[in-house]
C-alpha cells in the first residue's frame, strides 16, 4: 500500500462517466504528474484527491485512511490553484496563515509559520502587500506559501504555472523542483505541458479520455510509450509515426518505408519480436533526435541505419536545427545539430538510431515492439 | 476505517446548509407567488364577489368578461397604448444613443439627464403631467397668457385622445433607459469591424443601417421584453395622470382588474382578468427567460 | 455612467455635429420640463399658477406650500400633511430593502457556488417571479396577510415588498457571484472555512458595489410602489405615493397646485437624491434586470 491510494476510482456526472477506473498507488516524497490534453481528466482526479468532487466509486486513501466523503479541510493536504486564488480581500500573511486560522492554530504559532514560510519562499517584504499588488511570480509564491504552512501529508498543484510568461515558467519550476528535493514532500501535479510533467516528475500518469494511458518514470514514458496517444503527447516535436511493413532480412526484421520518390528504404530493428509480424503493415515510432546526419548519429548505439532522402524544409533554431522531409507518405521531422550542412531540396544521407525506435499496431494503437 | 463515516457529521452537514439557507426563499416563493398565482386562477373559475367563494362556475366569469364593453375597451386601449410606447421609446432611445455615441461633449451631463424620470415614482410622473398637460392652467392655459389665444390643447381632457397623454409621459419616463441599453450595446460593438466597414467604403448611413443595428439584435430584444412587460403593468400612471377617464377613456387591464376586484365587488371577474395578463406577460417572459438563462450556462 | 467613452471610428461632418447636439439638447430640455415645472410651481403662490404663469420662475418666492404639504395639508380626512406617510414608507423600506438584499446574497452564493440539481430552475422561477402582473397575487395575498394578523400594518408592507423583491436580488447576487471565481471558494474549503465563513470571509468583503446596486434598486422601487400599498396599507400605514395620490386626487376644496407639486417633490426626494449620489449604481442595476448580467 502507498502512501496516497487511488484504487479502481471511477468519476460520472449523471450517466457520463469523465473517469474510468483508475489505480495509482503514490509512495510517500514521490512527484506524480498528472499530464494530458484538455478534457482528459486530470483536474478531475486532482479535485477528488482534494475531495472537491465526489467519488463515484472507487476509494481514494491517504496514509490507508479511507478519504472518501471526508471534507477536504480533514484530508491535510494543501493544494495550489491555476489562478493561485489568493483572497483579494487579505493581505498576504492573512492569505498564508487563513487555513491555520480555521483549524484552530493559536495566532502565536500561525505568526511562527507565517515568517518560516515566508523566509523560505522569500515573500518576507510582501506579507502586508494586498495580492492585487504583486507580479505572477510573487503570487504563485504566495499560493505556494498557504500551502507550506499547513505542512500537508500531500501538496496538490493545479496547473500552477499556466498563468505565468515563458521565462518565469522555468524559473518557477526550478523551483518547485528544488522545494521537493529539500522538504521531501509528497506531490501529485496536474499540467498540460509534457515538458514540465518530464522535468518534474518522478513519476507521470499520462491521461486521455478519461483513461490513464501510462503510468511510468518519465524515461519509460519517453522511450517506451504504452501507445501512439502518450508517444505523440510526450516529447517536442512529437516523436514521427511512420507507416511502414515488415519484412524479414537475414532473421532480422526491418521496418519497409516509401522514401519521397516512392522508393523503398529498409530499417533494420533491433528487436526480433516482430517477426509474427511478417509481411503487415506496422506504424514506426521514431523520434526527430534519433534523426540525425551520420556525424551526429550516437556513437554508443549499436544499430544505426542510413538512408537518403530529400529535404523539404530546414528550420534552424539556434541550439538544433529542424530538417523536414516525407516518409511513408508522412511529414517527418528531424532533429540536427546546429552545425550541421542542410538545405532545403538537397538529397541527405540521414542516420537512424534503430534502437530506440518503436513499432505500434496500426488497428489497436498500442507499442507492440519493444 | 468505519469511523470514518461518522466523524464526517460536519462534512454532511456543510452540504446540507446551502439547501436550508435556500429553503426560506423557495418556501416564499413557492406560497407567496406559484401558490397564490393558483389560487387566484382557481377564484377565476368561482363565483366570488366581494369575498372569496368557492362555488364553481367553470368559464362563466371568462365569457361574462369577454361580454362586458368595458374590458373591450380597456384592450384596445392596451393596444394603441403598448403599440406606441414600445415603438416610440425603441425609436427615442436608439435615436438617442446613436447620437450620444459620437464622442459628444457633455455626454457625461445628459446621460443622468435622460435617466432620471426612471428614478421616479409614476404617481409623482403622474401628477407633474397632469396638472402640466390640464387646460385650465397647463400649457394650453400659458399659450393663451403668452399671446397665442387660439392655442388649443386639451387632449387629457378629450376621450379621443387621451391615451396619448399617457402613453406621452410614460415614454417620457422609460424612454431614457431604453437609450440606456442601446448605448451599452453600441459600446460593446467591436471598432474594428467599424473600422474594417469603413475601408471598405461604407458610408456612416451604411455603416449603421449594415453594421451596427442588425448587432444591436440582443438589446432589441431586451427593450422589447421589457417595454411590453411594463406597459401591461402599466397601472399608478394611469391612477395619477388620468384615473382611468374621462369616462373609460384610459382604462387599461390593470386598472380594470383593480376596479372590478376591490371596489365593484366582482372578484371572479377580476381574477379572470388577472389570469388573461399574466398569461400575456408569461408568453413574452418565459421563451426570453429561457434563453437567457441557457445561455449563460 | 460607467461606460467608458471609447475610440469611436465614426467620423461626422460640422453641420452633422450641430444638428446632432441641437436634437440632444432639446431632448434634455423635454426630460427636464417636468422637473422644472414642479419646482418653480411648488415655490409660487397659487394664484400665480391659475393666472396662467405656469411655466414663470416665481414672482414671489415663498415655502409656503411645502410647509403646507410636509405638515397641514389634508390627506383624506385628516390635516395631516404628508409628513406621517414619509415616515410611514421609511418604516416599510428599511426593513423591505435589509431583509431582501440579505436573502439574495444568501440565494445568489447558494445558487452560483454551492449548485445542485434543478438549481437553475428554481433560479427561473424566482426570477420569473419578478415580472409577473401583481394583480395576480392581490387577492390571495389580502387573505394572508389577514389570516398573518398583519393586515393594514408597515410590516406587512415590508414582508410582500420582500417575498416580490428577492428575485431581483437575487438575481443581480447571483450574476456577480457567478464571475467570482470559484478556485477561491475551493482553496477556503481546503483552509478549512464552513459555508458561512467563506461567505463572510471571502465574499461578503467583495460584495460592496453588487450590495450598494441591489439596495438602491430595492430601495427605489419600494419607495415608488403604488400598487401594493393602495392594495394592502390601513390609513394610518399607507405609504408616501399613497398619501400624495390622495392628496392630488382630493376632489373637494380648491385645488392647490402648488402644494401638490411640493408634494410630489417630496415623494420624490429620496429616490432623486439616491439618483444623484448613486447614479452609476442604479442604472447597473436596471440593466441588470434587463440585458445580460
Amino acid at each position: 500500500m502507498g502512501f496516497l491510494d487511488i484504487d479502481n476510482t471511477t468519476k460520472a456526472y449523471g450517466s457520463v462517466e469523465v473517469l474510468h477506473n483508475v489505480d495509482i498507488s503514490v509512495q510517500e516524497g514521490e512527484f506524480l504528474v498528472l499530464v494530458g490534453p484538455s478534457g482528459c481528466g486530470k483536474s478531475t482526479l486532482l479535485n477528488m484527491i482534494a475531495g472537491l468532487e465526489e467519488i463515484t466509486s472507487g476509494e481514494i486513501r491517504i496514509k490507508d485512511q479511507i478519504m472518501n466523503g471526508v471534507h477536504p479541510s480533514k484530508r491535510n493536504i494543501a493544494m495550489v490553484f491555476q489562478s493561485y486564488a489568493l483572497y483579494p480581500n487579505m493581505t498576504v500573511g492573512q492569505n498564508i496563515t487563513f487555513g491555520l486560522e480555521m483549524h484552530g492554530t493559536p495566532k502565536p504559532e500561525r505568526e511562527k509559520a507565517m515568517h518560516e514560510v515566508a523566509k523560505l519562499l522569500q515573500i518576507e517584504q510582501l506579507l502586508d502587500r494586498k495580492p492585487g499588488q504583486l507580479s505572477g511570480g510573487q503570487r504563485q509564491r504566495v499560493a505556494m506559501g498557504r500551502a507550506l504552512v499547513r505542512n500537508p501529508d500531500v501538496f496538490l498543484f493545479d496547473e500552477p504555472l499556466s498563468n505565468l510568461d515563458a521565462k518565469l515558467r522555468v524559473d518557477m519550476r526550478t523551483e518547485i523542483k528544488k522545494l521537493h528535493q529539500n522538504l521531501g514532500t509528497t506531490i501529485v501535479y496536474v499540467t498540460h505541458d509534457q515538458i514540465e510533467a518530464m522535468t518534474l516528475s518522478t513519476r507521470i500518469a499520462v491521461m486521455n479520455g478519461g483513461y490513464v494511458q501510462q503510468l511510468g518514470t518519465p524515461q519509460e514514458i519517453y522511450d517506451s510509450p504504452a501507445n501512439i496517444f502518450v508517444a505523440t503527447f510526450m516529447g517536442s516535436p512529437a516523436m514521427n509515426v511512420i507507416p511502414a511493413t515488415v519484412r524479414m532480412q537475414n532473421g532480422v526484421p526491418q521496418a519497409e518505408i516509401s522514401l519521397h520518390d516512392d522508393s523503398k528504404s529498409l530499417l533494420p530493428f533491433s528487436q526480433a519480436n516482430l517477426a509474427a509480424w511478417k509481411g503487415k503493415d506496422i506504424l514506426l515510432g521514431i523520434r526527430p533526435e534519433t534523426i540525425t546526419d551520420i556525424d551526429g548519429a550516437d556513437r554508443k548505439s549499436s544499430n544505426i541505419a542510413q538512408m537518403t532522402n530529400r529535404i523539404v524544409v530546414t528550420e534552424p533554431a539556434g541550439s538544433d536545427t529542424f530538417v523536414s522531409m516525407q516518409l511513408g507518405g508522412k511529414d517527418v521531422i528531424a532533429r540536427m545539430r546546429s552545425d550541421a550542412e542542410v538545405r532545403a531540396g538537397q538529397d541527405f544521407e540521414f542516420a537512424v538510431n534503430m534502437e530506440k525506435a518503436v513499432a505500434f499496431d496500426p488497428q489497436s494503437e498500442d507499442r507492440i515492439a519493444p | 476505517m468505519a469511523h470514518t463515516a461518522d466523524a464526517d457529521f460536519k462534512t454532511r452537514l456543510q452540504n446540507w446548509i446551502p439547501k436550508l439557507v435556500l429553503s426560506p426563499s423557495i418556501a416564499m416563493m413557492l406560497v407567496f407567488v406559484y401558490g397564490f398565482i393558483l389560487f387566484s386562477v382557481y377564484l377565476s373559475f368561482t363565483d366570488s364577489r366581494l369575498l372569496p367563494s368557492y362555488g364553481w362556475v367553470g368559464l362563466e366569469n371568462y365569457s361574462k368578461l369577454w361580454r362586458l364593453s368595458h374590458w373591450e375597451v380597456s384592450l384596445k386601449n392596451m393596444g394603441i397604448f403598448a403599440g406606441l410606447y414600445i415603438v416610440i421609446c425603441t425609436s427615442i432611445g436608439l435615436g438617442l444613443a446613436i447620437f450620444l455615441d459620437q464622442k459628444i461633449r457633455g455626454e457625461g451631463l445628459l446621460r443622468p439627464i435622460y435617466l432620471y424620470p426612471m428614478a421616479l415614482s409614476f404617481i409623482v410622473t403622474g401628477t407633474a403631467w397632469k396638472w402640466f398637460l390640464d387646460p385650465g392652467i397647463g400649457l394650453e392655459n400659458v399659450m393663451h397668457t403668452w399671446g397665442w389665444e387660439s392655442f388649443e390643447f386639451n387632449w387629457i381632457k378629450d376621450r379621443n385622445f387621451a391615451i396619448y397623454t399617457v402613453v406621452l409621459a410614460a415614454v417620457w419616463q422609460t424612454s431614457g433607459f431604453v437609450m440606456a441599453m442601446f448605448l451599452a450595446g453600441l459600446r460593446g460593438i467591436d471598432n474594428e469591424i467599424l473600422k474594417a466597414a469603413q475601408m471598405d467604403g461604407a458610408s456612416n448611413w451604411n455603416l449603421y443601417r449594415r453594421i451596427i443595428i442588425p448587432q444591436l439584435r440582443p438589446a432589441f430584444l431586451s427593450a422589447f421584453v421589457i417595454l411590453s412587460h411594463l406597459a401591461i403593468k402599466t397601472f399608478d400612471l394611469v391612477i395619477a395622470l388620468t384615473g382611468g377617464g374621462p369616462g373609460r377613456a384610459t382604462e387599461l387591464p390593470a386598472t380594470f382588474m383593480y376596479s372590478y376586484t376591490f371596489t365593484r365587488n366582482q372578484m371572479g371577474i377580476g381574477a379572470a382578468s388577472a389570469t388573461i395578463m399574466l398569461m400575456t406577460i408569461a408568453a413574452i417572459m418565459i421563451p426570453y427567460l429561457y434563453s437567457e438563462l441557457r445561455e449563460k450556462r | 455612467m460607467s461606460v467608458a467613452s471609447q475610440d469611436t471610428a465614426i467620423r461626422t461632418g460640422r453641420v452633422t455635429r450641430t444638428l446632432i447636439y441641437v436634437v440632444l439638447i432639446l431632448f434634455a430640455l423635454f426630460y427636464m420640463l417636468p422637473l422644472y415645472v414642479m419646482v418653480v410651481n411648488s415655490v409660487k403662490p397659487l394664484s400665480e399658477i391659475t393666472g396662467g404663469g405656469m411655466m414663470n420662475l416665481p414672482r414671489e418666492f415663498t415655502l409656503e406650500p411645502w410647509f403646507k404639504a410636509w405638515s397641514s395639508a389634508q390627506i383624506g380626512v385628516e390635516p395631516t400633511g404628508l409628513s406621517p406617510y414619509f415616515w410611514n414608507s421609511i418604516k416599510m423600506v428599511v426593513p423591505a430593502v435589509a431583509i431582501s438584499t440579505v436573502l439574495g446574497a444568501l440565494n445568489g452564493y447558494v445558487l452560483t457556488k454551492w449548485r445542485f440539481k434543478y438549481d437553475t430552475i428554481i433560479f427561473g422561477l424566482m426570477l420569473f417571479a419578478c415580472f409577473i402582473p401583481f394583480q395576480i397575487v392581490l387577492i390571495p395575498m389580502a387573505r394572508m396577510l389577514g389570516l398573518m394578523g398583519l393586515a393594514g400594518t408597515t410590516w406587512g408592507l415590508a414582508l410582500v415588498h420582500v417575498v416580490y423583491g428577492i428575485g431581483f436580488t437575487t438575481l443581480y447576487f447571483r450574476n456577480y457571484y457567478a464571475v467570482f471565481p470559484t478556485e477561491l471558494i475551493r482553496a477556503a474549503q481546503i483552509d478549512g472555512a464552513g459555508f458561512f465563513q467563506i461567505f463572510w470571509r471571502i465574499l461578503l468583503p467583495s460584495s460592496g458595489p453588487i450590495a450598494v446596486v441591489s439596495i438602491i434598486w430595492q430601495f427605489t422601487n419600494i419607495w415608488n410602489d403604488f400598487l401594493f400599498g393602495a392594495s394592502f396599507a390601513g390609513a394610518d400605514s399607507q405609504p408616501m405615493t399613497v398619501a400624495l395620490n390622495n392628496l392630488v386626487q382630493a376632489s373637494h376644496g380648491v385645488k392647490e397646485y402648488n402644494v401638490h407639486f411640493a408634494g410630489a417633490i417630496l415623494a420624490a426626494m429620496p429616490t432623486l437624491l439616491v439618483y444623484i449620489v448613486a447614479g452609476r449604481y442604479f442604472v447597473r442595476g436596471l440593466m441588470a434586470g434587463s440585458v445580460k448580467g
